[in-house]
């Protein structure tokens, strides 16, 4: 399956890549590569057998509505770079 | 050409949980900035999902409620986008397999009743905050909302008007507090809801290109911008134009949409399973469980309210517009020897008037259900007349006491000795020569005066049908 420039630039806005455009052509060769590869896949027929929502089957664990958790703000804005009033700060959004 | 509006609701609903959907941090409003954002809601790196299992059971609940199908089995997706009040880059929620299927409700609407149909509700976890004002050009982000539990609850495109979108609204906000699975805050969010507005020409099977919008946080709001964006869209139309499928948001100063994002190609949230969790199996004990502690559903009280008080439909979908308000009407209505539909009559009226008055709600009211009672008690027995009642009210709202010690303290107790009454009419008679002679000839409108001269004398403590009887006695001989 091949990839067009465009689908990897879109990928890569998806992810919030910066890519090189000269390195596109790489890029759309090694993906559509490995997307071949994967494309192995499509010839089992599985026709009659129910999508697997998790690997590892199983049932979800369940825990009790409690409050267990304390207040840790001052840990962990330590590794944050900017913050004030309690806030993180991050470069102004724009709706 | 007759356009017909196609309306679809999506609201979102915070659960009342302690804590959150995924982790054991505090989902109490209001408290400092990240203080309730733990480990796993701040997405620190190695932490995993542990699913809080009373919001499992509120949206069976939910489900329960309108008739839905449970589906034994869903399955948690990460919904993937990026945003500052999003630390893990993605929304953990459910998307092939919601924990609830198809169901309805149904509304009240000017031609009779119409069911509403519901697609599904599906679990998710709420974003943080983002506060862009105030933090020189940057924005401040707040996680304490992060991980919230939410039900959305997605509604088929039933809808044919603003008036019928804000009615299932309202149902739905009275639905989920009766279930005691949210308490309905719309000003802090626990209630939102997007709109999807489209028209098309009236006949048409095809739906037209639909507009968002975007969390509206008023019931008053809704109608208005639904309202707005339908004008709108006929307004393009008409004109040859062609509606752009975009987010609008509504501004409230302005009553107006406006777009908000114009990049619809950024909405590719490339969902899948979620590798942290399992999916979410529920047996049928659980199921019956949760089934056994669903209250009196709104509608089964509504109709229960008209057949055991003999009220009238709208008395009764007033009273059963919340639990609390019902409770009370019960409360009152089973400690009077008065009429059931009197008690409707205060709480509808009176009681209501004063409530909205001081912004109050039933539970906040300071005249209990008791003392309503007592009142009413008080106008059964002819103690007073319904219209000094409201005095008493009064007085009683006033925390002047209960009705019998107001109605001693003010001397408010009604005159029903006939032989008083009788002296007090003959003396307005005696100085009413002319308006007697008035009504001899037939002009009978001066009855009313005549009863107003004696209530004016008594403070207008003579008993009405007293007063009636007796002047009508005298008078039509």
């Amino acid at each position: 399956m091949a990839l067009d420039h465009h689908t990897v630039k879109n990928i890569a806005r998806l992810a919030r890549l910066q890519i090189d455009e000269s390195n596109i052509d790489r890029y759309v060769s090694e993906l559509s590569r490995i997307l071949d590869f994967v494309e192995q896949m499509n010839q089992v027929d599985t026709a009659g057998v129910a999508p697997l929502a998790h690997p590892q089957g199983g049932r979800l664990r369940l825990r009790e509505d409690v409050v267990t958790e304390t207040d840790q703000r001052e840990a962990f804005q330590k590794v944050a770079p900017e913050k004030e009033a309690g806030l993180y700060l991050v470069p102004k959004v724009i709706e | 050409m007759n356009w017909e509006p196609v309306i679809g609701l999506e609201v979102h609903v915070q659960l009342l949980t302690r804590s959150k959907i995924f982790s054991g941090a505090s989902t109490a409003f209001g408290a400092d900035a990240n203080t309730q954002a733990c480990a796993v809601d701040i997405a620190l790196p190695g932490v995993l999902p542990v699913m809080n299992e009373q919001a499992a059971r509120m949206a069976v609940k939910f489900g329960l409620a309108v008739d839905a199908k449970i589906n034994r089995r869903s399955v948690f997706a990460r919904k993937n986008y990026f945003y500052p009040d999003l630390p893990k880059g993605y929304q953990i929620s459910q998307y092939e397999l919601p924990i609830v299927g198809e169901g309805h409700l149904t509304i009240d609407t000017d031609d009779g009743e119409k069911t509403i149909g519901i697609t599904r509700a599906h679990l998710e976890e709420d974003a943080g905050k983002s506060l862009h004002e105030d933090f020189h050009g940057t924005t401040g982000i707040d996680l304490n909302r992060a991980g919230t539990p939410l039900i959305e609850i997605v509604s088929e495109p039933d809808m044919r008007s603003a008036q019928e979108a804000v009615a299932y609204l309202k149902k739905l906000h009275t639905l989920v507090r009766y279930l005691e699975i949210c308490d309905g805050n719309m000003q802090e969010g626990s209630f939102r809801c997007d709109a999807n507005v489209s028209v098309r020409p009236l006949g048409q099977r095809k739906l037209g290109t639909r507009a968002e919008l975007k969390n509206i946080n008023s019931f008053r709001f809704i109608e208005r911008a639904i309202e707005y964006e339908i004008e709108r869209q006929i307004d393009i139309l008409e004109d040859g134009g062609t509606v752009v499928q975009e987010t609008r948001l509504y501004d409230p100063d302005k009553g107006e949409t406006r777009p908000m994002r114009t990049k619809e190609e950024a909405h590719d949230y490339r969902y899948f399973p979620d590798p942290d969790l399992p999916p979410l199996e529920l047996d049928e004990p659980f199921i019956e469980e949760v089934r056994r502690t669903l209250p009196e559903l709104p509608d089964a009280k509504q109709q229960r309210f008209v057949a055991e008080y003999a009220l009238s439909h709208e008395d009764a979908t007033q009273l059963t517009a919340s639990r609390d308000l019902a409770d009370y009407f019960e409360a009152a209505a089973g400690a009077t020897k008065g009429d059931a539909k009197n008690v409707a009559n205060w709480i509808v009226g009176e009681l209501s008037a004063y409530l909205n008055k001081e912004n109050k709600e039933i539970n906040e009211s300071p005249v209990n259900a008791k003392q309503l009672a007592l009142l009413i008690d008080r106008i059964h027995d002819n103690t007073i007349s319904g219209k000094i009642a409201k005095e008493v009210f009064e007085a009683m709202w006033n925390g002047e006491g209960n009705a019998d010690e107001i109605i001693a303290d003010k001397g408010l107790k009604q005159i029903t000795d006939s032989d008083a009454i009788e002296a007090i009419i003959d003396e307005v008679l005696a100085r009413s020569a002319a308006q007697i002679e008035q009504y001899k000839s037939g002009q009978t409108k001066v009855f009313g005066y005549f009863v107003g001269q004696v209530m004016k004398a008594t403070q207008g403590k003579a008993n009405p049908q007293q007063v009636n009887e007796i002047l009508k006695r005298k008078l039509d001989v």
